[in-house]
């Protein structure tokens, strides 16, 4: 039965990854982007687990376990501390144009899937079909950082990009070998800690952590 | 495994865990140097066996020591020596100026140690996604040195440092997974399929649409790391607000590394590819990074700003020169690496206690610098000549053969090269001139300053101008003839 449906399943969490990047893209409370960033988290974790059951990948189910551990549970924990810490818990952005920003991203994503096609079309594996969709979190991620102008969501990009790129080497290789999967993770963590000292950092200079502020350093 | 390279990894890693606990101690500056000098020892007993025995692997041939990242190594570990050395003194008297915390120094003492081990990590690993995140590591290892200070600019630079580099090193780990997705197909899934020997040996069965795809990707990740325009924004600042020790090691050290990278994959992809795909995309950001570095180098007031536009002109004439390959080229991409990251670290050396002295890192109020303390205004000097590319030093030597394979080759650059190089020369010189001669405003140190090192390094690269050792000769050339 599941085997059955299996792939079509796959599809499916591809499809809500993609939808919950876009729902990032367009989120302006930053407390609704950090449970959109675990949520995303969730559903990599369940593919991955999926994909692993369908394929008989045993070091697969490492690495979901490894997603549920860091990226649902250890890492929103951290942002949900720090935006408590930095009392922007409640802030709201201003985002202008949502409209345009979606439009654009639905160019990015028929890029995306462009960019894919000849890489899938050699792929073997049963989840070929997914990689267009990581490779669109990817760009999606990257619209969104460059989008916010706050240091919280900003990073909250950074970090969904790097699920994109996990999701696009579960979908295209299988997840890559064990020791790179933590390697990887660590530096995750660790980026993401020591983010967190440095926006407190910022915040104890300027009163804020708006980027906007770290806008002089330019060329005169 | 071969014991000195157990003690090259363990002897920063055990430095790094040290200096975490004792690195505010009055005498941690001198325990960073002898764990730095350890480290070089380790490298150069290394460098000695591999002369000897030819290439070896280590740990089930996740590590790997051929001739090409051998010298790196050496160059790595000496340089990393040296700085330690000069932040002795330099670091004691910023503490003195009130501008680092106890904190500060045990955080700057023990991240100096880890971002050497970092950075050896990924000249010595075999295993590209360790490569990957060794060099991720590098930068974290890096990103609160940037901002050690705490002032308004040192926060942004670091800040910019950590989220482009982030969203590069991004790419990069794109570009290594497609690699892992073409060796997968031969080579089967597993660690294996990610060991750059293995690659090598069936490079010319992997699918050449992925290749290319994934060394784009690369290309831009890794490119990042090494400054390449146009995506070389964070380096200036970083450069530039930063303790002058880590934009010495910045520029000096990471460039290179990141550079190397790049280089192995250039490798693969040449091997994967009929057309000279990845040569051409070297040549075109090597060349552009020259010219607008150039540009730009004639608007800069900050002496360390400009010395980091600097850095940018000359990793984009080594990328260039490792674009057009062949074994010329290879060969003075090779020596130019070393003596651009050996006359860099003197400059800034030499730029680190001239702005302690004048207390500021303006160029226009940097003046008469021979007055006050010859050494350094003297160390200064010759450093900006011998980066210049003057005759005799090392630089002229490299840049000569760059230009001449370029003239034979790519007739076209060349005359772009010479008048970029021309603007430099113009710019630097015109500016550091009257830093060093004239009437001074510069006050004394409470430190004596450490000029062993900027004039060790100078002398080196003198020497490698006027005469070089043929078994260092031999070792380049062995290098190129990898790297073809």
């Amino acid at each position: 039965m599941l085997q059955h449906y299996g792939p079509q399943l796959i599809n499916l969490f591809a499809a809500v990854l993609l939808l919950l990047s876009f729902a990032m893209l367009t989120q302006r409370r930053i407390l609704s982007l950090i449970n959109l960033y675990a949520a995303q988290g969730l559903v990599l974790c369940l593919s991955t687990a999926l994909v692993a059951w369908l394929t008989g990948q045993t070091h697969l189910y490492g690495s979901a376990a490894l997603t549920l551990a860091l990226k649902v549970v250890g890492l929103p924990w951290i942002l949900h501390i720090l935006i408590r810490r930095l009392n922007v818990k409640w802030d709201v952005e201003t985002l202008i144009n949502i409209p345009s920003m979606m439009l654009v991203g639905i160019v990015l994503v028929i890029l995306a899937f462009n960019l894919a096609l000849p890489i899938s079309q050699l792929a073997g594996t049963v989840t070929r079909s997914t990689l267009g969709i990581a490779l669109a979190c990817v760009l999606l991620s990257f619209l969104m950082m460059i989008t916010r102008s706050k240091a919280v969501p900003q990073v909250i990009g950074f970090l969904s990009m790097e699920n994109g790129l996990f999701f696009a080497a579960t979908g295209a290789v299988y997840g890559m070998p064990m020791v790179v999967e933590f390697g990887v993770a660590l530096d995750v963590l660790v980026g993401a800690l020591i983010l967190g000292i440095f926006m407190f950092q910022i915040r104890e200079r300027f009163d804020s952590v708006d980027t906007r502020h770290l806008e002089k350093l330019k060329e005169h | 495994m071969a014991p000195e390279f157990l003690l090259l990894l363990s002897l920063p890693l055990a430095g790094g865990i040290a200096l975490a606990l004792f690195g505010h101690w009055s005498r941690a500056a001198e325990l960073n140097v002898a764990f730095s000098a350890l480290t070089f020892v380790a490298a150069a007993a290394l460098v000695a066996r591999v002369v000897a025995g030819g290439p070896l692997a280590a740990a089930g041939e996740q590590f790997f020591i051929d001739s090409l990242n051998v010298f790196l190594v050496a160059l790595t570990a000496f340089v990393a020596m040296t700085t330690a050395l000069f932040s002795r003194p330099y670091m004691r008297i910023e503490r003195d100026h009130g501008r680092v915390s106890a904190g500060g120094m045990r955080l700057y003492h023990s991240m100096y140690q880890l971002f050497t081990l970092a950075m050896l990590v990924v000249l010595t690993t075999n295993n590209l996604g360790i490569m990957w995140v060794a060099m991720e590591a590098a930068t974290l290892t890096t990103v609160l040195l940037v901002a050690l200070y705490r002032t308004h600019a040192s926060l942004e630079a670091a800040w910019k440092y950590f989220i482009l580099c982030g969203v590069g090193i991004a790419q990069a780990l794109l570009g290594t997974i497609l690699v892992y997705f073409a060796a997968e197909k031969i080579l089967g899934a597993g660690v294996g399929s990610l060991l750059w020997t293995h690659l090598d040996e069936v490079k010319d069965q992997l699918e050449p649409t992925v290749m290319s795809i994934a060394f784009v990707f690369l290309l831009v990740g890794y490119g990042t790391k090494v400054g390449l325009v146009p995506l070389h924004n964070w380096l200036p600042d970083a450069h530039a607000e930063g303790p002058t020790p880590i934009s010495a090691v910045l520029s000096g050290l990471l460039l290179n590394v990141a550079l190397y990278s790049l280089i192995r994959f250039k490798v693969l992809t040449d091997g994967a590819l009929e057309r000279p795909f990845a040569s051409h995309l070297l040549m075109g950001f090597g060349l552009t990074s020259v010219v607008v570095a150039a540009f730009f180098l004639s608007r800069q007031r900050d002496v360390k700003r400009m010395f980091a536009y600097s850095s940018i002109e000359h990793m984009g004439l080594i990328t260039f020169a490792f674009g057009m390959g062949g074994p010329v080229a290879s060969f003075g991409g090779l020596l130019h690496m070393t003596v651009h990251s050996l006359t860099k670290s003197a400059i800034f050396f030499a730029v680190g206690h001239a702005t302690q002295k004048a207390g500021t890192q303006a160029m226009a109020d940097i003046r008469g610098l021979l007055r006050v303390n010859p050494t350094v205004g003297w160390g200064l000097m010759l450093g900006t000549v011998a980066i210049l590319g003057m005759p005799p030093f090392g630089v002229f030597a490299s840049e000569f053969l760059i230009l001449t394979t370029a003239i034979a080759q790519q007739p076209w650059a060349t005359p772009i090269l010479l008048v970029s190089l021309g603007i430099a020369f113009a710019s630097i010189f015109g500016k550091v001139q009257p830093m060093v001669f004239g009437e001074s405003t510069a006050r004394k140190l409470p430190h004596p300053p450490a000029l062993v090192p900027v004039f060790t390094h100078l002398a080196i690269v003198l020497c490698l101008g006027l005469y070089m050792p043929p078994y260092l000769a031999d070792w380049y050339r062995q290098a190129a003839r990898l790297i073809g």
